[in-house]
């Protein structure tokens, strides 16, 4: 009896000392970026490099260059699992740390995004979400805090119809063909439907749409329908984790021919064609930076950072593309700072201030050189109206062993989406009585 | 010493029949109310407010509507996720087709909606009883996430199927929504519903038809016989079951995310909810809370307390701690005491009675 | 009236129309039922010997997957990898019968069902604080391309996934008929008190029940791994296997095969089918609906033990 009492006193006392204020940054001088990841967790295999990859980043920026204009970087993990709530505990735990608070958010989920956003807009923190997230948040005067730079989902359906087209022999060439979108049926999923739906009114094709219900472990029926009864020319994927792998396999297993299956820049990882193995050679997918370990910041993070024992993860991941996405976030906004120092001076910075670097950005091919990234992925130039910057998605084949670009950069078709997503975040300001600020 | 009856004398029925019937209790419940409604809006930041706080209420109502049905009527259900979604939609659909109802009047509408959904999806509890149920009340849940889904109405036709919660006030300027809302109004006016209802449920269970799900519980056979009717209580607990869910639901999307999908309310928030009942004491209203509490602070402290040890740069490892001790508290409290927290919280108040005497 | 035509009578003319479609849906449904039915079993057998819903089967699935591919990985021949996994999970059902399952004997079910979603937590972290938590290849050498007979596409691994169920449920079969530890196990799952009146030691039944759930769990996880990929995913498979359980009754085997077939078809068919007109993806609930609208029908399932209550 005693002995239990104990226990359950020296327990209630550890989780009271857990409960105390963590310990408080003795740097003054250093800006504080927040680092929200998800190393377990049902998507953890997929957030790991992501992980690594801006970890490593932002200590090559430290090792090499000592800080951003000698401010140097103080990031710090948080796991969010891919849950909303952990997500925004995080948010709420992280947003005020380090001299200056956050300089930036990136929520690598959706879902965490979308929740985040209203927050980050009355605690003035800038959200950027990188390639995922609410599209029409590319539309500055409604949302001035968040940016999608380089390319946002809807942008990205019609830069992957035009590659379809290419291979057909031409966009008149899309008429009466039948394209398929194998689709996570959640938020993220749905998002390019209505540009889709709108290309295929533009040109003619046939759009049929295939929800997987998350997590995604049960395609068959789905792959028998696509493979045996509708036998699509192209089909299109917006899966995420386990769905991709599992979608790749039943994909083989009903003999859909992989040259004609594309996934979106979510869906071509190695973790995805990797449980497949020889059956996912052929696999295409979408991305907007490069895949390997070939570039001049690769050379740079093995030498000053894995051979100085700094590493994040393992050496012979480095390269893989979620690695150079995460590498690719913790740059822009790296970037993004020094554009904030610009003009608020070299000095830790808040995160209204970074926003304003942000918008000014301007990711010219030459500074993409300079930074040892040169073609690694499309200049960027973000403006007060314009969050989005680029749009530009090339598509790479898997051949068995590494990720091999098969086209040119192509551009999206600005025409289409722009007005669509003015239109929803008009709509959006509509509903939450926001005013759009002017952009003059 | 502190806290006998000595000297406590009911002159009334009615004062015999409070809920809280010694003087002690009520002065120590009156303390834990001023610590709620004013100590911790004044002292606590914004993080432990919107963080830990407000979740924590909000779950506490979930639970307390879980362990009416199961903790008090025996029906084990595993449902709670999509009838806590059932309320956040119903309570969308209605303040933004009708933007001048009151907050309040969408929140009591949406959770009678809720309620009714609840009704028919209890219809085959007269059936199927035991594990059997709960997983029937799974077919609930996954059909009412896929409905929310599926349907555009529910979510306004918007392209990617999440709904934000209008700005909506509780008087005049005061939003307890959007993002004008402060930290402070929405955890007061969460509080404020959950304390409200609470008291209903303590009641509630004190009445007729408490005693009637109570008998349904331990014997319904029993209970048909000597004339309770178990269609129709059955459905009441599973109406006002889901009537508590559906607000808690509305809560949570409108008071703590602002923004929330379908697949925000699946079936690990069902789990969740289950095992804060288990752990807090089924058919026990503190018990809900303890068990919310339990759920909702552990991984939070634990985290806290493993990034203190200087775990900060090895992430995972720290994630995968924190289940393993999760995992290992919870069969420790459960051998320590298999019937809740709130059990163990009846017996430090015996012991209490005594103390310092040893009998 | 469109909406009543095409879900009653337009599916039913798809079927007609192109009747070689229909059987390859039907035949695939058949055979991922069979991969369900290997989950489930592990549930039933725990459940007929010791009355516990065991919530970690599907934790039990991956923490085996796990050291499997671990051991693969590492270099070792298969079989020794097969073995020293065995003896892991041996380690582990002594290690939950000492821990959780000792201490909370008598205790009511829900209490102890409890106790199984601690020991999830708990395995879910240990696993993966092991073995870390990156997706993992697992080849057994199983080919993988479809196979036409008779003009159908059926799944190689499929194929093989079913026979390998098959001969384990037949060597369980002979387990609890010919051996006396099987019949013990009977025993005990008919009547606890009688069996320890005659001397069954309870606590090593269980120890055995809980280490024959381990390998039936461990050949799940590999059959599942090497279907997906051996990750954290792995463990939601469990939640596939409840609607099979309910269907089938908890305390069968042959209903945890037959609920697995019957609930494998029918998603299939119900979604190929049916899907267009409810929206897609109804994968999820109709499962449950099914084994729902079985239930009304008999309330302990297909093949359960007939629930008696007594006043």
């Amino acid at each position: 009896m005693v002995n239990r009492r104990q226990t359950l006193g020296l327990a209630a006392g550890a989780i009271a000392f857990g409960a105390m204020p963590l310990r408080l940054y003795a740097q003054e001088n250093a800006q504080f970026i927040p680092s929200l990841v998800y190393r377990t967790g049902p998507y953890g295999p997929n957030g790991e490099p992501f992980a690594n990859g801006a970890a490593d980043y932002y200590t090559l920026i430290n090792e090499r260059d000592g800080g951003i204009n000698g401010v140097e970087i103080v990031f710090e993990e948080c796991d969010t699992q891919y849950n909303n709530d952990k997500g925004v505990e995080c948010y709420e735990r992280l947003k005020n740390k380090g001299p200056t608070g956050a300089a930036a958010f990136s929520p690598l989920s959706t879902g965490i995004t979308y929740a985040l956003i209203e927050r980050a807009r009355a605690d003035k923190i800038p959200i950027f979400s990188m390639g995922y997230g609410r599209t029409d948040a590319s539309y500055g005067p409604v949302f001035p805090h968040v940016f999608t730079a380089p390319a946002t989902y809807w942008s990205q359906a019609t830069s992957l119809i035009q590659y379809v087209a290419a291979q057909e022999g031409g966009l008149e060439a899309l008429k009466g063909k039948k394209i398929a979108l194998v689709y996570h049926d959640s938020a993220y999923g749905k998002e390019p439907i209505r540009t889709l739906e709108a290309l295929s009114e533009m040109f003619g094709y046939k759009l049929s749409l295939f929800p997987v219900a998350h997590p995604g472990l049960e395609q068959k029926a789905t792959w028998l329908k696509v493979g045996r009864q509708v036998r699509p020319d192209w089909v299109l994927m917006w899966g995420w984790g386990v769905m991709n792998s599992t979608a790749i396999k039943e994909a083989a297993a009903v003999g859909f021919p992989m040259e004609r299956f594309i996934g979106n820049w979510w869906s071509g990882s190695e973790n995805d064609v990797m449980p497949a193995g020889d059956t996912a050679v052929g696999y295409k997918s979408a991305n907007f930076h490069g895949a390997g370990a070939t570039w001049p910041v690769h050379q740079d993070i093995f030498k000053h950072v894995y051979d100085a024992g700094k590493g994040a993860g393992k050496r012979e991941r480095v390269g893989e593309v979620l690695y150079n996405r995460g590498v690719t976030n913790a740059m822009i906004v790296v970037e993004a700072i020094r554009t904030a120092q610009e003009i608020h001076g070299n000095k830790p910075l808040t995160g209204w201030q970074v926003r304003d670097g942000f918008e000014n950005l301007n990711l010219s091919a030459e500074r993409l050189a300079e930074l040892g990234l040169a073609d690694f992925m499309q200049p960027i130039r973000l403006s007060c109206e314009d969050h989005e910057g680029g749009g530009s998605v090339y598509v790479q084949q898997w051949d068995g062993k590494e990720w091999k670009r098969v086209s040119d950069w192509i551009p999206p078709m600005r025409d289409v989406v722009w007005p669509m997503i003015k239109e929803s975040a008009l709509a959006y300001a509509k509903e939450k009585g926001i005013t759009p600020r002017s952009c003059a | 010493m502190i806290y006998r009856e000595t000297g406590q004398f009911k002159t009334s029925y009615g004062a015999d029949q409070a809920i809280f019937p010694i003087a002690q209790d009520r002065i120590g419940m009156l303390i834990i109310m001023a610590l709620a409604f004013v100590a911790i809006p004044l002292t606590a930041s914004d993080y432990w407010l919107t963080t830990i706080l407000l979740p924590l209420v909000i779950y506490g109502l979930a639970a307390l509507g879980l362990n009416i049905l199961t903790g008090y009527a025996g029906q084990l259900s595993l449902g709670t996720g999509g009838f806590m979604a059932c309320g956040a939609f119903a309570a969308y659909k209605l303040s933004t087709a009708f933007p001048e109802l009151h907050v309040l009047v969408v929140f009591a509408l949406s959770g009678l909606i809720t309620a009714a959904v609840g009704m028919l999806f209890g219809l085959p509890s007269l059936r199927i009883k035991g594990f059997y149920l709960a997983v029937a009340t799974l077919a609930a849940q996954f059909f009412l996430l896929w409905l929310f889904n599926k349907v555009p109405w529910f979510t306004n036709y918007s392209a990617s199927g999440v709904i934000s919660a209008p700005p909506l006030a509780i008087w005049g300027e005061t939003y307890v929504t959007g993002f004008e809302a402060t930290p402070r109004a929405k955890y007061l006016f969460a509080l404020s519903i959950v304390t409200v209802m609470a008291l209903a449920a303590k009641n509630m269970t004190r009445l007729k038809i408490g005693r009637a799900w109570r008998a349904i519980r331990d014997m319904d056979i029993a209970a048909e016989i000597m004339g309770i009717r178990p269609l129709a209580t059955k459905l009441s607990a599973f109406a006002v079951s889901s009537f508590y869910c559906g607000v808690a639901g509305a809560l949570w999307a409108f008071a703590y995310t602002g923004a929330v999908e379908a697949l925000a309310f699946d079936i690990n928030v069902s789990f969740r909810i289950l095992f804060m009942i288990i752990i807090g004491g089924l058919g026990s209203i503190l018990g809900s809370f303890l068990g919310a509490a339990f759920i909702v602070l552990l991984p939070i402290f634990l985290n806290n307390a493993l990034l203190a040890m200087g775990m900060a740069e090895a992430v995972a490892l720290a994630s995968h701690l924190e289940f393993m001790i999760m995992g290992a508290l919870i069969i420790f409290f459960l051998i320590v005491e298999p019937h809740g927290l709130a059990r163990l919280w009846q017996i430090g108040k015996e012991k209490l009675r005594k103390w310092p005497f040893p009998y | 009236m469109e909406t009543l035509s095409a879900v009653l009578v337009e599916p039913f003319v798809a079927i007609a129309e192109a009747p070689m479609f229909f059987f390859e849906v039907l035949i695939g449904g058949l055979l991922s039922g069979v991969m369900y039915a290997l989950v489930a079993l592990g549930f039933v057998l725990i459940f007929k010997a010791s009355g516990v819903f065991n919530f970690a089967q599907g934790a039990m699935v991956l923490f085996a997957a796990l050291f499997f591919v671990g051991f693969i990985d590492l270099g070792w021949p298969i079989w020794l990898s097969l073995i020293v996994t065995i003896l892991v999970m041996i380690l582990l059902a002594l290690a939950i019968e000492r821990v959780v399952l000792r201490p909370l004997v008598n205790q009511d079910p829900i209490i102890l069902f409890m106790a199984t979603i601690g020991i999830t937590f708990f395995l879910d972290g240990f696993g993966q604080t092991l073995w870390g938590s990156d997706v993992r290849r697992l080849d057994i050498g199983i080919p993988e391309d479809p196979l036409i007979i008779a003009g159908l596409y059926i799944n190689q691994f499929d194929i093989y996934a079913a026979v390998i169920c098959g001969l384990l449920v037949l060597g369980l079969a002979l387990f609890f008929q010919y051996t006396p530890t099987g019949r013990a196990l009977r025993a005990v799952a008919d009547d606890h008190q009688a069996a320890m009146s005659i001397g069954i030691p309870l606590n090593v039944i269980w120890a055995i029940v809980w280490t024959v759930a381990g390998i039936v769990g461990l050949v799940a996880g590999i059959m599942w791994g090497a279907k997906l990929g051996v990750q954290f995913n792995l463990a939601l498979i469990a939640l596939k296997a409840l609607p099979v359980l309910i269907l089938g009754g908890f305390t069968s085997v042959p209903g945890a095969i037959v609920g697995g077939l019957i609930i494998g078809a029918g998603e299939k068919v119900a979604e190929v089918f049916w899907g267009e007109v409810l929206g897609g993806a109804i994968e999820d609930w109709f499962a449950y609906m099914l084994a729902m609208v079985f239930l009304l029908f008999r309330p302990q399932g297909l093949f359960g033990e007939k629930i008696i209550e007594r006043v």
